[in-house]
């Protein structure tokens, strides 16, 4: 992060969460100090509690009508829009990036690139899951069979500590169907995803759509995987198997689609394929007779 | 009008009024009717069961010839089957009526005096209902005068499919004044009403002007009865009855060729209308060859052994 | 009982085998149990002990994980799947040779009528084994990339409602896609699965790929967490479904669950009306209500409430209830003393709770498990009635004034299973069906089935689905 330009003193930015789509303290008025990979001192994030992760879970409730209901196309654009944001940060996202992961400028400049082109990717599946991913059933009668794709609703994600590009990677798919996510930032680097939020912010994303808190795992994912209000639970970054299986079972309460952390660290830079679209889509099949 | 059900009596006000209220019938599902007649027609009709319903279905059977080449000799030898239709066995019933063209009503009547069997005519310039009212009409009085106690007209398919409704609705008022006391059975000619919808519609319109029996078919055009049409025909009486309190019988006519069938049909009368249309008053068969099945079952059912064709009259 | 009064239609039940007593089905063989102990299974309309077969102990499980994984590791996961194809063609037509048999075996055991396993559940069995014979050497094609792998060993435990049709549900697609299985059927409906496995034997299917263990919860706990499976497939309850779901937390077994439902079945003032009654009558007394999708909330628009009852009372009242084998059987018998104690608990506090409850007339007979079709009505979302899954012939009648809300109420319960639409009006039916949170959305019908078209639930009715293509995701790693 720019500490300094020539002579003039920095003006630091206050990283707050991202709620509703809106950057409110934790109301617990916590924070806890983020360092750099080498232990500088970046900033003090919100540590979020199990209060801010209810509101967001609220607010994504409230959000998921709306967002699941615009078109595809309109999903699309927004997310694009997003996308043509990153590209005006990405000089931010760079600076934080390597601070955060401790990559050099050429190492997060990579992972940055790639996570605004994995951004770009997934913004163009809006329009196109239904056809991939749907189907007209031939039954054997006088029906029109037809299933359909839908977003399975309020989706928690424990973001992996590949700070941009695996946040990217979790966030993106999950949204670009329709699903609205609550997000738990990398606990060690949250910056980039704080700006990522302001990203979105700025980008037509309805309020709501996404929610971001930064803070510990292990204090806030167990009241989202308990949370009978939230349908998905992605813990792709929670590096306990201990908790990664408590949370699985809490998850069990209300029979969440569960996605469990990688067996093996992910190679964020690889082909994603479907499977992150698919974990939090339901098919949906329509039958109606075909007469006179 | 006098026929109309006084709760339903001021829907024939107007062609408009008419063609709300029949627009107004809930729909028939195609494939929903079509499922329901398949299910029914599973059922399996046995020993007891069976012989109650073939005795009943041939009490119900209108013998039927309706050919260009009919003679008297043919009439009077149908209606001879037509009193007992299976000589060998005087348990057998009779049928409920002999069914001929107009000029052979005096043929018909001379030979079913005393029986107990109806003698119905087609009317209406039978198939085709295309002729000019006033013809029509002679057409049924002529009947009638002849000592026919049932008439079977046809409805104008041709007005009713293109929603003159109002027509069509004055035609059989005016063909039930014409009747006296004979019975008005009011043929929709199904076959040519392409969907249910019209089917039920068809069965108001005619139970509003008076019918005392509505029929599938003339037996002249494919499709005749089907087991969903008559469903369907068998739902409009039943819910007429409960609207206005007047009970219509149904006769379903063409294509009903064995017992099987005519049991199916009977499946269906009893589970959709009940008891109450289980008689050869509320429900009829219009047919030919199906009596000779019915008689070849009762006979297996007599004697445990299947029948053979040689041993039953044809015509 | 009327004029027209039908005659008994019994089918014959000497077309059936069965024996006093089954052991374990393991590697090709009927084998004697290890360490399981026998258990009775008898016919729920009459109270008979049919037949005695053995609660599969952990050993039992044991050996039936080892042999699926033997057969996996030897011969299944490696043939072409042209050979394989070939073995699920040989089970369909085997199935649909001893058809009748079946349908007789399953009516006996399970106490649903003839006229059902032998029109709805048997036909299904066959159709579903076809259809994923077919895509055994077309993986590559099914849209999870070009060589997806199959998982290897699957736990398959299935309910007692349709023990074939689940068994078929649950076995067709893993076998296609080289997964090798064993398989549970429920405690109370054994003796089908049992025939299937000598259906196995029938086609030369390679040993250890098809193991059939029976018993109780214990069996199917100690098959869901034995360590050497990779893959649960269930269909049963909600509450079990949990279980399971946390009984796999941490591990790298992949997990289907299709659980409970409290469809609402929704009639607009514009449905056709006798169909629509038709597709009540089949969203709730087919099969006894004992079907996970049944339409158990009817929600009938207030302006043709009084009009759809009175059809639907008619209706009802022709409904024939006995004899399962008797041809002419509508309603037989439920499955178990269990669930019938469960549906009468739960139409007491239907009662307790002051909705309106209405059977037709109709006679019991004196043994066996009956329960008659049963309709409350005046019941709100409040009502437990209307909100919890009561697997019987019992229907709640709830009524709305608007599509939204007929939506809200739809829509207002933790499950999200199936749901009905009657109306005439197709922008209607489509906004609805875009709208209805429910994996299958019948409209202008209900309770339709086939193997192309996808089936499972959203939320509390569990997730997964079975069926078409998309049944093929539940057993391939892409």
């Amino acid at each position: 992060m720019p500490e300094a330009d020539g002579d003039r003193l920095a003006v630091r930015k206050t990283y707050k969460l991202y709620l509703a789509g809106a950057f409110p303290r934790s109301e617990s008025g916590r924070t806890y100090e983020v360092a750099a990979a080498d232990g500088r001192f970046l900033a003090n994030a919100a540590l979020a509690s199990r209060k801010d992760a209810r509101d967001a879970v609220v607010a994504a409730r409230k959000a998921v009508a709306g967002w699941s209901g615009a078109t595809a196309y309109n999903r699309g654009q927004v997310l694009y829009r997003v996308a043509e944001m990153l590209e005006g940060r990405r000089a931010q996202f760079v600076a934080e990036v390597a601070d955060g992961e401790g990559l050099s400028p050429a190492e997060a400049g990579d992972a940055v690139d790639a996570a605004i082109d994995r951004w770009v990717w997934y913004a163009g599946w809006s329009d196109k899951l239904a056809q991939v991913l749907g189907s007209s059933n031939p039954v054997a009668g006088p029906y029109f069979d037809f299933s359909v794709p839908e977003p399975t609703g309020v989706v928690a994600v424990v973001a992996p500590a590949s700070s941009l590009l695996g946040l990217v990677s979790v966030v993106a798919p999950v949204i670009v169907s329709g699903n609205a996510a609550v997000v738990v930032a990398s606990e060690r680097a949250p910056l980039p995803a704080i700006t990522l939020a302001e990203v979105l912010a700025t980008s037509d994303l309805p309020g709501g759509v996404v929610n971001l808190l930064t803070g510990r795992a292990a204090e806030i994912a167990p009241w989202l995987a308990s949370h009978m209000d939230v349908n998905a639970l992605d813990l792709t970054g929670v590096d306990d198997p201990e908790l990664a299986a408590d949370l699985e079972r809490a998850a069990a309460d209300n029979l969440k689609r569960v996605v469990r952390p990688p067996a093996a660290a992910p190679d964020w830079t690889a082909d994603p394929g479907l499977d992150r679209l698919r974990a939090f889509l339901e098919i949906k099949t329509v039958w109606h007779p075909v007469g006179v | 009008m006098t026929t109309t059900a006084e709760p339903l009596a001021d829907v024939a006000a107007s062609g408009a009024t008419l063609r709300r209220f029949l627009h107004g019938l809930p729909g028939v599902d195609q494939v929903g009717a079509e499922a329901r007649a398949a299910g029914l027609a599973t059922r399996s009709i046995k020993t007891t069961a069976k012989a109650f319903a073939l005795d009943l279905a041939v009490r119900m059977v209108d013998l039927t010839t309706l050919e260009g080449q009919d003679t008297p000799g043919k009439v009077r030898a149908l209606s001879a089957k037509g009193r007992q239709p299976d000589p060998t066995d005087p348990s057998c019933p009779p049928v409920a009526a002999i069914c001929v063209y107009g000029d052979l009503v005096p043929v018909a009547v001379e030979a079913l005096r005393g029986s107990g069997v109806h003698t119905a005519a087609v009317a209406t310039a039978f198939p085709s209902g295309r002729a000019p009212l006033d013809v029509k009409l002679a057409d049924v009085r002529a009947s009638v005068d002849a000592g026919a106690d049932e008439i079977d007209m046809v409805i104008d398919r041709g007005a009713f499919l293109a929603g003159r409704y109002l027509d069509v609705h004055d035609e059989i008022v005016a063909t039930r004044a014409a009747c006296g006391d004979a019975h008005l059975k009011v043929i929709l000619e199904t076959g040519e009403l392409a969907t249910y919808d019209n089917v039920r519609r068809a069965s108001w319109l005619a139970m509003l002007a008076g019918a005392d029996f509505i029929k599938t078919s003339t037996g002249k055009v494919s499709p005749a009865a089907t087991l969903p049409v008559t469903l369907v025909m068998l739902e409009a009486v039943r819910d007429f009855r409960a609207a206005t309190g007047r009970q219509v019988g149904v006769k379903a006519a063409g294509g009903i060729r064995n017992a099987k069938d005519a049991v199916r049909y009977l499946v269906v009368v009893n589970e959709t209308c009940g008891d109450d249309w289980l008689s050869p008053d509320w429900f009829r068969f219009g047919a030919s060859s199906l009596l000779n099945d019915l008689l070849m079952q009762r006979q297996k059912l007599a004697t445990g052994r299947y029948a053979g064709p040689d041993y039953f009259t044809v015509d | 009982m009327g004029a027209f009064d039908y005659a008994p239609a019994p089918e014959s039940r000497s077309i059936v085998d069965i024996a006093p007593s089954y052991g374990l089905f393991i590697a090709g063989e009927m084998v004697d149990p290890v360490d399981g102990a026998p258990f009775k299974t008898v016919n729920p309309a009459t109270e008979e002990v049919l037949s005695e077969v053995a609660a599969a102990g952990p050993a039992d499980v044991d050996r039936a994980v080892a042999a699926a994984r033997s057969a996996y590791d030897t011969s299944w996961a490696a043939m072409p799947g042209r050979d394989r194809a070939k073995f699920l063609y040989r089970l369909a037509r085997l199935v649909q040779e001893r058809s009748r048999e079946l349908a007789v075996l399953e009516s006996i055991d399970n106490g649903k009528p003839i006229r059902e396993s032998r029109d709805v559940d048997l036909p299904l069995v066959a159709a579903h084994l076809f259809h994923y014979a077919g895509w055994a050497d077309k993986l590559g094609h099914a849209g999870l990339g070009p060589d997806p792998r199959p998982l290897g060993v699957a736990a398959q435990v299935i309910p007692w409602n349709f023990p074939l049709l689940m068994l078929a549900w649950k076995i067709a697609p893993a076998l296609a896609t080289g997964n090798t299985v064993v398989l549970k059927p429920a405690e109370t409906t054994p003796l089908t699965a049992l025939a299937f496995a000598d259906i196995c034997r029938q086609a030369d299917l390679p040993p250890g790929v098809v193991n059939i263990v029976t018993g109780a919860g214990d069996t199917g706990r100690a098959l869901v967490e034995h360590a050497g499976v990779d893959k649960v497939a269930f269909t049963g309850s909600t509450e079990v479904g949990r279980q399971i779901a946390r009984s796999v937390a941490g591990t790298r077994k992949r997990v289907t669950l299709e659980l409970g439902g409290k469809a609402a079945n929704i009639v607009f003032d514009d449905a056709p009306l006798d169909q629509a009654v038709e597709g009540i009558v089949n969203g709730i007394f087919f099969n006894q209500g004992h079907v996970c999708c049944a339409g158990s909330r009817l929600l009938v628009q207030e302006s043709v409430a009084d009009d759809l009852l009175e059809r639907l009372k008619r209706r009802l009242a022709t409904l024939r209830l006995g004899d399962p084998l008797d041809k002419n059987t509508d309603i037989g018998a439920i499955n178990s003393p269990e669930q019938l104690a469960r549906i009468r608990e739960l139409s007491a506090v239907g009662e307790q709770e002051g909705a309106e409850r209405w059977s037709p007339a109709c006679d019991l007979p004196d043994r066996g498990f009956w329960f008659p079709p049963t309709v409350f009505t005046g019941v709100t979302q409040a009502h437990r009635i209307a909100r919890e899954e009561i697997f019987g012939p019992v229907l709640s009648v709830l009524t709305f004034r608007t599509p939204a809300e007929a939506l809200e109420k739809a829509n207002n319960t933790p499950y999200g299973l199936s749901a009905g639409v009657w109306t005439e009006k197709g922008s209607r039916i489509l906004w609805m069906a875009q709208r209805l949170r429910a994996g299958v959305v019948w409209a202008n019908t209900f309770n339709r089935f086939d193997p192309a078209s996808p089936f499972g639930g959203y939320k509390e009715s569990g997730y997964g689905r079975e069926g078409g293509r998309h049944g093929l995701e539940a057993y391939l790693h892409a």
